[in-house]
């Protein structure tokens, strides 16, 4: 019952304002007064600290985005079978897959990644086998467990969408795949993944900006992404508002960044007749 | 060591040396937090949607900012701006009226810190569901000879509500999700609490998942509630699928 509103919660590309519109007189001396804010805040408040973390903040930048992109699409791949086996799989996939979608949507992200992180990351090591793999290198570090948390965690939200969307494609066109002689399987990559795939496009949008939203709680579990080199700026310069509002200003691009984009992509693909 | 300690249950044990009673303390106080939060940001959302609907070009492009900043920032950096500059502020501006400082009780700014975000995501919601109010409706109420308030209670809020409680159900159960992210300023609500009684006995799994159970369970009875709104509210609509 709650399940088709997310995507009203973060940035859709409706939201922006055209750009017709955009010059009005009283829009103007709101722009001049955001704009002597802005000059007010460069002048007045302590800036010098700002060259000497570029650099840092440019690989915080990177980490972030690099979280963003991997657990969106590692998610996204875990998302399509579980909106699929809800769909159409039997009892034993289908209650799994719900009870998954469930938990995660229902428990705190940051509460997540703290089990993951403390929890396994502190049962690992008393196994051998574990210690002694291929794998332990990774294991060992903080990132490969902010990543699992994020990709459940967008798994479990996209996978209730591509729920919604694959239940919603139009029966008389997977029929109609059935009568070209298509297969199980043809139907499926042919029809029914692209045209689910299409009606969650929006959302996934959505999903995305979300997704960016939560990366910064990786900063918890001490990996470096930008919101830990800020939080490294404060302790070390004492500073209150300058680094969390240059933290502010950098989410603000990144997310005006990932909707431009997106609204670019969707403008690509034809709806008509969808 | 740690296979057996891995279910030791008398940890969970509600007296001293269990640290049961600490979590449901923790969980109280999200439960306070979120629900203060979301009132605050429903009072918010409400201002702010008819701010954006029947107010001023200039009222509607600062609203429209606010939103879209607070859509666009994360919510760990608001929390982080809100409760150091805010707290900061408002004994700066008390020092100047010459009333001297105050401490922000941590709840107090929990819940301000929330219900600013929250007022940002339902503002949207809101103004979604009255414009989804057939305009037809309202024209009749004025042309009874009701007063805007009167067609504000009467017509324009039960109304939308149809609309609006699915996209409502969600914040609250954000908000409740959003009270975790306290945890990172130190306030001692669940996952804070948590995490200090995981650290102080090593049993992570025991305790994240017993927290993760009471989240979880305030969710599934936050829907069954929800469920039971939302059926009256829709009186009366046609029933969906």
């Amino acid at each position: 019952m709650t399940d088709e509103t997310t995507h009203a919660l973060a940035l859709v590309p409706e939201d922006l304002p055209k750009a017709e519109a955009f010059l009005k007189p009283h829009r103007i001396v709101l722009m001049l007064v955001f704009a002597g804010l802005i000059v007010a805040i460069a002048v007045f408040m302590r800036w010098d600290w700002l060259p000497r973390y570029l650099p840092r903040l440019g690989s915080g930048i990177l980490v972030s985005l690099a979280m963003l992109f991997s657990t969106a699409i590692l998610g996204f791949l875990l998302a399509v079978p579980l909106g699929l086996v809800q769909v159409t799989g039997p009892w034993f996939l289908k209650a799994p897959a719900r009870l998954f979608c469930t938990v995660i949507r229902g428990t705190p992200l940051l509460l997540q990644l703290w089990l993951l992180y403390y929890g396994l990351g502190s049962l690992f090591p008393q196994f051998p086998a574990i210690r002694h793999s291929l794998l332990w290198p990774y294991l060992r570090e903080a990132w490969p467990y902010g990543v699992a948390a994020l990709t459940l965690s967008f798994a479990a939200y996209e996978g209730e969408v591509m729920r919604g969307a694959f239940a919603g494609v139009p029966q008389g066109e997977l029929e109609a795949a059935r009568a070209y002689g298509m297969g199980r399987w043809t139907t499926f990559r042919r029809i029914w993944l692209p045209r689910a795939v299409h009606r969650a496009l929006p959302t996934l949008n959505g999903e995305t900006v979300l997704q960016l939203k939560s990366t910064p709680l990786v900063a918890t579990i001490t990996v470096v992404d930008v919101y830990a080199v800020i939080s490294k700026v404060r302790q070390e310069t004492f500073l209150t508002y300058e680094p969390l509002l240059l933290l502010a200003l950098i989410y603000l691009c990144l997310t005006g960044i990932l909707v431009v984009a997106f609204r670019y992509f969707e403008n690509r693909i034809p709806t008509r007749g969808a | 060591m740690a296979a057996d300690s891995l279910i030791n249950w008398s940890l969970l044990a509600l007296a001293a040396p269990g640290w049961g009673g600490v979590l449901l303390q923790g969980f109280l106080h999200s439960i306070e937090i979120a629900i203060g939060g979301y009132a605050l940001g429903l009072l918010l959302g409400v201002g702010g949607a008819f701010g954006k609907l029947y107010g001023g070009p200039v009222l509607r492009d600062l609203l429209e900012c606010y939103t879209t900043i607070v859509r666009a920032v994360p919510e760990l950096v608001l929390i982080l701006l809100l409760y150091y500059a805010g707290t900061d502020l408002l004994n700066q501006f008390l020092g100047a009226m010459g009333i001297g400082t105050v401490d922000i009780s941590g709840l107090m700014a929990g819940i301000f810190v929330i219900g600013v975000v929250q007022g940002a995501y339902s503002t949207e919601v809101l103004r979604g569901a009255i414009k989804a109010v057939p305009a037809g409706q309202i024209e009749a109420a004025r042309a009874y000879g009701m007063s805007p308030t009167k067609v504000l209670r009467r017509i324009t809020l039960p109304a939308m509500l149809p609309y609006a409680i699915p996209g409502l159900a969600n914040l609250w159960l954000i908000a409740t999700k959003d009270t975790a992210l306290l945890a990172v300023v130190g306030f001692s609500e669940l996952t804070l609490v948590t995490r200090q009684a995981a650290g102080t006995t090593k049993a992570y799994f025991l305790f994240f998942c017993a927290a993760g159970a009471l989240y979880l369970v305030l969710t599934l009875v936050s829907n069954l509630f929800i469920g039971v709104i939302e059926r009256h509210a829709r009186r009366g609509f046609a029933e969906r699928r």
